[in-house]
């Protein structure tokens, strides 16, 4: 029965998930790692949690802070923490969370229009909605931003500039 | 240097080893060194919004350019870093495209023009590469390339249809780069073996032909001159000009000061 008594020391995968929805997004904090959709997958193992994220985009910056405060998140629950990059699937901004989405609003960063298939062209077209005033009378000034991951937009009916989460 | 859990990269055919980090070095070293162009308009371009669009889109190339690297030193057993700063200029591969000096803005959005959609087709062929880490690398590189085509189609044609001087200089930057415009699709060294192999799954004249297909109708509604189809590619990806000498000197200043320092 000893692997028995080891699986039952093994953290389950739903407090490591818990724990993760605690790690803010370093550039946007009101928003987790797990609203955002970066975390591809987690495994937990006897010696090991092992958590593999998406970056939201290949240049991003904030990537290796990511990993850090992942780590430091996780420290203790297992001896060993690996947080590694992919691109196993391609990060979409689609699969930022409706609460993800609620927060960045509520944060005055427009939540990215839905992209759906890839191989469709960025719509540039359709109406952001103003996270300050929900007025759809908005024009886009930039889609490129201070950051990777951010398009310039500015509400003719509040007149506040804003910015909007890129839909990539 | 961030590592990246790819799928798959130690099953490389010993074979296929050479031909495909030559691939890897080609696509890291283009977006390296357009990104390092790019970046040279940080604070001086012509209204502040594009200061803003064209700091961003060099961030970008430099994120394609790390993460190639990345996958080119998960292959070799080199460092992603030692890869883009130590090595000498007549090592790098990037196409003769790039070689040239920024130029004028009207310079930079045609050879933009140029590149991006050539490099668009070469990705759409990538996507399907069957080196897996490679082909999950491009399909995330292609969504953010949506962006720059769109800035730039919109230069173009901005341009294009601008009467005299943004006009004139677009056509002269065009007839300058033209000869130099296939060089994205410099037949690779092993490409025979490459292809059969699935690595790249379309031989590069067939990408040339697919590129210059594809800007025909675009140029000729613009009005704008084709680059020649049958351009000499001998060496496209070797032979290197003061131009690149005197980017290469800039972008590893800082790195020559103190190789070993850790940052």
């Amino acid at each position: 029965m000893v692997s028995a008594m080891a699986v039952r020391t093994l953290i389950d995968e739903g407090t490591v998930w818990a724990a993760l929805a605690e790690v803010p997004d370093p550039e946007i904090p009101a928003v987790s790692v797990v609203d955002l959709g970066i975390v591809h997958r987690v495994a937990v193992e006897p010696a090991a949690i092992r958590v593999e994220i998406l970056p939201t985009f290949v240049g991003c910056p904030a990537v290796e802070m990511m990993r850090s405060a992942i780590a430091d998140r996780l420290a203790g629950l297992a001896s060993r923490i690996e947080v590694d990059l992919t691109f196993a699937v391609p990060w979409p901004s689609d699969r930022i969370s409706p609460e993800g989405r609620r927060r960045l609003a509520a944060s005055g960063f427009a939540p990215p229009l839905p992209v759906g298939d890839a191989a469709a062209p960025i719509s540039l077209g359709r109406a952001v909605s103003c996270p300050y005033c929900g007025s759809r009378r908005t024009v886009m000034e930039n889609t490129f931003g201070p950051t990777l991951c951010r398009s310039i937009y500015y509400c003719t009916n509040c007149r506040q500039p804003f910015e909007q989460f890129k839909a990539v | 240097m961030t590592t990246i859990r790819a799928s798959l990269t130690t099953t490389v055919d010993p074979a296929l080893r050479n031909g495909l980090a030559e691939l890897l070095r080609s696509l890291a070293d283009d977006e390296f060194v357009i990104g390092f162009a790019d970046s040279e308009w940080t604070g001086i371009a012509p209204i502040l919004e594009e200061d803003v669009a064209m700091s961003s889109i060099a961030q970008d190339e430099l994120g394609h350019a790390r993460a190639f690297y990345g996958l080119l030193a998960d292959l070799t057993g080199e460092d992603a870093d030692h890869l883009a700063y130590d090595r000498p200029p007549e090592a790098f591969r990037h196409c003769r495209l790039l070689d040239h000096a920024r130029g004028d803005w009207a310079f930079t959005m045609a050879r933009r023009y140029l590149y991006d959609t050539a490099d668009s087709v070469r990705l759409e062929a990538l996507a399907g590469s069957s080196y897996a880490s490679l082909a999950e690398l491009v399909a995330k590189i292609r969504r953010e390339e949506r962006y720059h085509l769109l800035h730039v189609d919109a230069w173009l044609r901005r341009l294009a249809t601008a009467e005299g001087e943004p006009r004139d200089r677009l056509v002269r930057s065009l007839e300058t780069l033209g000869p130099d415009a296939t060089s994205v699709f410099t037949p690779l060294p092993d490409e025979e073996a490459l292809v059969e192999s699935g690595i790249l799954p379309t031989p590069m004249a067939e990408l040339r032909d697919r590129w210059l297909d594809g800007l025909a109708p675009v140029f000729a509604e613009l009005d704008l001159p084709m680059p020649p189809r049958d351009a000499d590619l001998t060496r496209g990806r070797e032979d290197h000009s003061d131009a690149f000498r005197w980017m290469y000197g800039e972008f590893t200043s800082v790195r020559r000061l103190d190789p070993e320092a850790t940052w």
